[in-house]
Formats: C-alpha cells, structure tokens, sequence
C-alpha cells in the first residue's frame, strides 16, 4: 500500500456511517462522524448508552461488531482507508499498530491462558519478535506500568489478578508491539475509584512515554476531562460539539452538552423528619460470611423512618452482603437484625409474608431483575396479589396507580414486556414493584449505576418524591458519592467488612474524615482538566496513603 | 470434588445393581420352573431351586449376587452352564473393539468437522456438513447398514456384509471385516457431536474475549482454535462421553445386522432364553459403562476448567 497524500492526520475518519441489523432492516446507528488525531494527542468520545461511541471506536480499527456494517466514509488511518484494505492487511495492523483497551479487562482475557502469553501472543503471531523476547518485553512492561510482582503476575491467569491489575495488564498488552494508536473503550468504567485513580495515571503515562495517540471512550465526563485534549460528544450515533477539552468544559455550546454538564446538580432539598426513639431498622453487631471467610465483621447502625443511609464502600466491602443480612438471604454468625425494635429471625424462610412485605429490595441490573416473558402489568401486579391479596378490578386499578406513580403512562406500559423498555424505564418497574408491597423500608442496591447519568438523576428524583410521599426509609449501597452527596441523610463508610466511619452526611463529608474517607472522597474525579495532576502531586507530595496499599 | 463425584458415581452404580436384581425378580413366572419345563415334579422343581439358592430370601440373594460380582464372578449361564465371565469375556472385548474403532474414526471427524463448520459458520460448507450429518441421524441405524451394505458389498463388492470374527481373526482382518458397522456407528453418532462441538464453540463467539482476540489481529483459525476451544470444552467432552456409552451399550441393532459376536448380540440371545444371570451380567456392565464415562466427562469439564484448575 502506498501512502496517499490524501491526509497527514495518524486518524482521519470522514463521514463515517455504520449500520446495525435490526430484525431484517438495517439501521443507521452512526450518522456521518468525522474526526482527525494526530500522534501523541487523545481525543475523548463523550455520550450515553447508544450513543455509537464504541462503534465508532472500534470502526477506528476497521472492526465492526457482528450484526454491524461500515457503509459509508473514509477511515484513514496513516493516509491509508482501511475500508479499501483486504482482511490479511487489516489484521496485520490490528495489535500491531492499532491497539483496543477494552472495559472490562476481566471479560476480555482468556480465561484458560495465562497473562504473558496473552501478551506475548500479538508480537509472536504477527510475527514481530520471538516468545522469550515478547515475554522479557512483558516483564518490561510490566514494571513500567507499576504491576506489582512484575517478574511473576504474568504467569496468573486472569482470574487470579485483581480488576485494577488486570486493566493494567491489558493496557501493556495493548503496549506490546508500540502501537502508533489506542483505542480505550471505557477503560476504569469497572472499577473502584481509588484503582481507577491509578490506572488513568498509567494511561496518561504512557501516552506521554511512547507518544501514542489515543481514542479515549467513556460515558464520565469527570474522567474524559483529565485525559483527553479534545473532546467530541456523541448523541444517537450523531455528533453534537467538538472542542479542545478546556473550551468544552468552561464553555460548551449545544443545549444537550450543557444538559450533561449540569446532570451532577441534583440535591435533595428536604430534611428527614426527625429520627424516633426506636429506629425502624437496627443492625447491632452483626458478624457474617461465607463459609470460613468472614465478609461482615461486627457492624452496627441504625436506619430511621423517612431516612436515607447510603452505604459507600469499594467492590469487597460488604455492601451488598449486609443487605443479604438484612433480607434474611444470609443468616448472620452472631449478631441481629431489629426490625421497629422486634428481632427479625435471621432466615427469610422463618420470616411472616408482613415482615418480608416491610422490607423491599431495588437492584443494579433491571435487566435481570425482571421476568422477560412477564407483562409490566404481571411483574408489578405479583407483590399486590402475593402480600395483599388483591385481585380483579382493584388489582388492575392499583397497577395502574402504581404505574402512574413511576411516571410510565398506564395504557401504553401496562402490557408491554421488558424487552419493550429501555433501562431507565425497566429500573422504574422495578421501583414500582417495590412499592406494590407497600413497604416501609427499601434497600436500592446500586440502582443507578448501569444506567446513563441524566436516566439515573431522573430515578433518584422520582426516589426522592416518593420518600417523601410515604416516609419511605432507604438503605443506599452505592460507590458512587456524587449519587451520595445528592440523596443520603446519613451515610455508613465500609472498609473490608467493617465500617469505618458513620454519621450525618454533612459531618462525614466535611474535614477531619477518616483516612479512608479522604481517600475515597479525594478519589472522585472533578470536571477541573488539572484535577488528575495536583492530585497525583499532593499524594506524592504526602508521603501518599497510597490507595492500593490500603485496599489490598 | 473429583473424589464427591466417584463417591456418587459409586452410589448410583450400586442403585442400578439393585434395580437391575429387583427388576429380574419381578420378572414374572419362575424360573426354575421355565428351565424345567411344565413336566418336572415338585421334588425336582424343589431340588433346582435350591441348587440356584432361589429358595433363600432375596436380601440375601442380592447381596451374594453383588459380592461375588465384586470378585469378578458373575455366576454361570442357564443355557450351557458355562462361566458367565468367561462368555462376557470375549464378547466384550468384541464390542470395545468396534466402539474403540468407531470412536477412532468418529470423534476426530467430528470435532474437526464441528470446528470448520464453526469457522465457516452459514457458509456452504457449514450447510453441507449440517444437512448431510443431520440426515444421517435422521434415519434408524439398521436402514443405514442396510444401505451400506447394499452399496459397498452387495453394487460394489468391496467389503464384507458379515463381520463374524473369531478370537483367532488377526487385526487387520478384523478391521477390514468391521469397516462396514464402524461406518455405520459413525454416521450414527457424528452429527451429534459435531453439531455440540459448532454450537459450543459459536456460543463463545460473542464473548469479549474472542473480540478482543480478533481486535489483537490474530488469523481466524488461532481465534477458534486457541481462543474458544479451550473455554468450549465442558459441553462437547459431556457429548463425546455420551456418544462413546452408545457406541458400547447402544450397539445391539448394529451387531445383530452384521451379525457381530458383541455383548449386544449376547443380550439378545440371553432375553430369548431367559438366561437370566447372563442378562443381569450384561445389564450391570452397561451400566458401569454408562457411569464410568460419564464420571470421566465430568471430571475432564472439571478438570478442564481453568478456574478449578488454577486456583487464586
């Protein structure tokens, strides 16, 4: 292939059109996007949930997802269109010189391989260098980008590294033959805050080290600020604005990139009315664990009537496992659960329907937390007839109010399936399930977090209205704490099973914290574009607490 | 786990023992009395009986039975009155030879077959293998061997139809004369094989993994076969393991068309005359055929998993 003089750009992608397969249509998914990027420079793709980013940046490596199909515009990269290439030739750039971080590096290693020869495997196959080469390359690269062990974590397979090594095992990879280009497909989306922290630092390392340029894609616009030196954002397949990153964020133009920059301003308003002598749900002391692994060890706090306890804590924590304590789901080791100051047997089965019907739960996943082959009308309509034995008429009509409380319109939702919602809408459902028992107490397990930022203000101001409405008490697990800062009243710091630190959000969010909490606290990426760097500076500069030494 | 899974293996194996022996009893009619025939006297009937201890309880029966099984002695057929191992001895070693030599052929074809069709998934090759395979399971195995033979022995005459061998027949006379069932087990058994060993490497095809395989530039033939194969093999191994039991204990149709001194041929025989130790003994070692290789495919989809295989 000779090199057309058509472009000096290492990416020039012109009015790039991708379809996808829709029963027997196809559907034009990204309508017409262009882009240029030059070595040593990130741009950063910036939308929701559909909005085509990864297809775009796959399309970067002439890859289109099965079902999906280029069928338009120039994808140049180094004056070369690699649409016009044979499948030979694209594969020898794949890895080679164009490279994809993918975002969940626990998914996209082989199971049955280890690390190194993942790694080892670009370089050997494309024919580039030999294995003890490649595998001294590893150990290289490993080292540079911090891996603990670098001399031996190679040799573990993917299941035995931990989320944050393992992301940076694949950056390394995506390292191995010096790409001129990276694509990161929302590369620290999967992980905790302190390891993301980390691994962005690693990104922004090497791209300065080797000056590689980068595709970087995520939905976080806090993040996209601290890497990228022009953004584009993305709707529906279709480009909204394009700008150098700083103008972006001080000064953005279109109506809908505005929208995104103002998601993050939701504050509950309203005090909690004040705490009663006996608290609805007490926790006291409760120990529990799987087997011989202790997950919970000796926690303690209280959940008042219209009160919302967000519990924070990294992956591992114990979040999710108290919940399972307090649903009876995992009968605690020692300790109790007090339920308006009367003891709750610790098995759900010993439990009465009253006592299941008080406490309700909300998942991360609406998708998987409803029936697929069930109507709206049969998933919210299950707790009506299942703990308050309503059936007929009054059935009906009670769906629809609880349909109307989720703001879904009754007649166009009652009777569709949940294929037919899109994830925010599911997540409502799932809320309105909730409330069809009538409850006093929900626990919304990262009920948020799988859906896109303006969906997610949305349900935590219809969470907000209908606490309000009937003095409803929340246990919020989450690890987001933008989500915390916007709705809890009191807020329980977890920390490997114990809780370090509890109190009035207020008191816990302002200084002096718990080390942990500064850590976590200092950890959540801020839209400042320098934000990264000062931090990066004053942890070293402090001697660091050294986020990973305090996790691992 | 591996050890759960023998232990289980070794409860089931001694149930069947006694489903077998429980369902022998509730055969109806008597035995003695069938040997017999309708003539004997009472004292003589009395006299057999007890000669066959079929005048003890059946507790103690079963447990004799089951003792002397474990000591490699199955008793001694009705019919001739010859040693049951012995006779299950030969014919045994008759049918692990076609079942070992169909699966020689079988398996590989299969899982080759599968591969390529997984490779060149909806392509015209994919079509082919599917419609031909799916065809020859299609149809009862007996119509297959009959076409065969019609092709091969009778139109062509290139092969025997009969594959009556001796202890004394050497190997290669042996291989030649059981081409024609080893053929026929084939077609039997490789449709079902080749189509789990497709499904279960295309079920991994959509994984991260195998994108990012792809998105590394490696060839088409090293993403299936480095990259998905060795994630696909707990359902296909759960496949052959089943298909190589049909090819010990499935076998009857096949041996009796050839007219193949197996164990298949022997049970038949044995139902026809009510040879009932003899068909105990061969209902037993199916049925350990069936627990052993099942066991095995459990062990190897453990053993093959790399979670269990390394662990953190």
């Amino acid at each position: 292939m000779e090199n057309s003089p058509a472009s000096k750009h290492l990416l020039e992608i012109r009015d790039l059109r991708i379809e996808g397969q829709s029963g027997e249509e196809w559907l034009e998914i990204v309508k017409g996007v262009s882009l240029t990027l030059d070595r040593g420079q990130i741009i950063g793709l910036i939308g929701e949930s559909g909005a085509g980013k990864s297809t775009i940046g796959l399309a970067a490596m002439g890859f289109a997802r099965p079902g999906c199909r280029i069928s338009e515009g120039e994808i140049l990269f180094d004056g070369v269109d690699l649409r016009g290439l044979q499948r030979k030739e694209r594969r020898s750039l794949r890895g080679v010189r164009i490279a994809y971080v993918a975002q969940s590096a626990a998914a996209s290693f082989n199971p049955a391989h280890r690390l190194i020869d993942q790694f080892s495997e670009i370089p050997v196959e494309h024919g580039i260098s030999t294995k003890s080469e490649a595998d001294a390359d590893a150990i290289d690269l490993f080292t540079r980008l911090k891996m603990p062990f670098p001399d031996i974590i190679g040799l573990r397979y993917p299941h035995q590294v931990s989320g944050g090594q393992l992301q940076r095992a694949m950056t390394a990879m995506a390292l191995s033959c010096r790409p001129d280009l990276i694509i990161f497909d929302e590369p620290t989306t999967a992980l905790d805050v302190t390891t993301q922290i980390e691994v962005l630092a690693t990104i922004r390392d090497i791209v300065e080290q080797f000056n590689t340029a980068a595709v970087y894609i995520t939905h976080d616009l806090a993040v996209v600020a601290q890497m990228a030196d022009k953004i584009i954002v993305l709707r529906y397949g279709e480009m909204i604005e394009e700008a150098d990153t700083r103008i972006m964020l001080s000064d953005p133009k279109e109506d809908y990139t505005k929208s995104l920059w103002a998601v993050r301003s939701f504050k509950k308003t309203t005090e909690p009315p004040a705490p009663e002598p006996v608290p609805l749900l007490r926790v006291e002391h409760v120990t529990a664990g799987y087997g011989k692994e202790l997950v919970l060890k000796d926690i303690s706090f209280d959940i008042h009537r219209g009160q919302t306890v967000a519990v924070v804590g990294e992956s591992g924590s114990g979040k999710s496992t108290a919940a399972r304590v307090i649903t009876g789901l995992l009968p605690p080791t020692q300790g109790a659960v007090f339920f308006d100051g009367k003891a709750l047997p610790a098995d759900y089965r010993e439990r009465s329907k009253e006592q299941l019907r008080q406490a309700q739960m909300i998942y991360q996943m609406p998708d998987t937390a409803v029936n697929p082959r069930h109507r709206i009308r049969d998933i919210i309509g299950r707790p009506l007839s299942f703990y308050l034995g309503l059936s007929g008429e009054k059935h009906e009509q009670r769906v629809r109010e609880l349909l109307n409380m989720i703001e879904l319109e009754p007649d166009l939702f009652i009777d569709r399936y949940p294929g037919e919602l899109s994830g925010g809408q599911k997540q409502r459902v799932c809320i309105a399930r909730a409330l069809a028992a009538e409850p006093q107490f929900i626990i919304c397990d990262e009920v948020t977090s799988a859906l896109d930022q303006l969906v997610a203000e949305g349900i935590l101001k219809l969470l907000d209205r209908l606490q309000r409405e009937f003095n409803l008490a929340f246990m919020f697990i989450t690890h987001d704490l933008a989500t915390v800062r916007a709705i809890a009243d009191r807020v329980v710091v977890m920390l490997r099973g114990e809780i370090v630190e509890q109190g009035v959000k207020d008191t816990v969010f302002s200084p002096p914290h718990h080390e942990y909490t500064e850590l976590l606290l200092s950890s959540v990426p801020e839209m400042d574009p320098d934000w990264l760097d000062n931090l990066l500076k004053r942890r070293v500069g402090s001697a660091d607490l050294g986020g990973s030494d305090l996790i691992r | 786990m591996v050890a759960q899974r023998l232990g289980l293996g070794l409860l089931v194996l001694l149930a069947v023992s006694l489903i077998i022996f429980l369902g022998v009893e509730l055969l109806p009619g008597d035995l003695a009395q069938a040997i017999l025939g309708q003539a004997a006297t009472p004292e003589t009937l009395a006299a057999f009986r007890k000669e066959l201890r079929l005048d003890l309880p059946m507790h103690i029966r079963y447990l004799e039975w089951l003792f002397n099984i474990l000591q490699g002695d199955f008793g001694r057929s009705l019919a001739n009155g010859r040693e049951i191992s012995e006779l299950i001895g030969v014919r045994l070693g008759n049918t692990l030879f076609l079942a070992l030599f169909s699966a020689v052929i079988a398996v590989p074809l299969s899982l080759t077959l599968g591969i390529l069709a997984a490779m060149y998934r909806n392509s015209w090759y994919d079509r082919a293998v599917n419609i031909v395979t799916l065809s020859s399971i299609s149809f009862p195995e007996f119509f297959i061997a009959y076409i065969l033979i019609f092709v091969f022995s009778i139109n062509l005459g290139w092969l025997p139809s009969l594959s009556n061998v001796s202890p004394e027949t050497p190997f290669w006379q042996r291989i030649f004369l059981l081409l024609l069932p080893a053929l026929t087990l084939t077609l039997v058994v490789v449709a079902h094989m080749m189509r789990m060993t497709r499904a279960a490497i295309i079920n991994l095809l959509a994984s991260p993994y195998i994108e990012m395989a792809n998105l590394k530039g490696m060839s088409r033939a090293r993403v299936i076969l480095h990259h998905a194969l060795p994630n696909a093999w707990a359902p296909i191994v759960n496949v052959v393991v089943i298909n190589l039991a049909y090819l010990i204990v499935g076998v009857v149709i096949v041996e009796v068309v050839f007219v193949y001194p197996g164990l298949g041929q022997l049970i038949v025989d044995s139902v026809q005359k009510r040879d009932i130790p003899v068909v105990q003994a061969c209902s037993i070692i199916f049925a350990a055929t069936y627990i052993v290789l099942n066991l095995t495919a459990d062990i190897l989809s453990i053993v093959t998993n790399p979670r269990l295989l390394h662990p953190r």
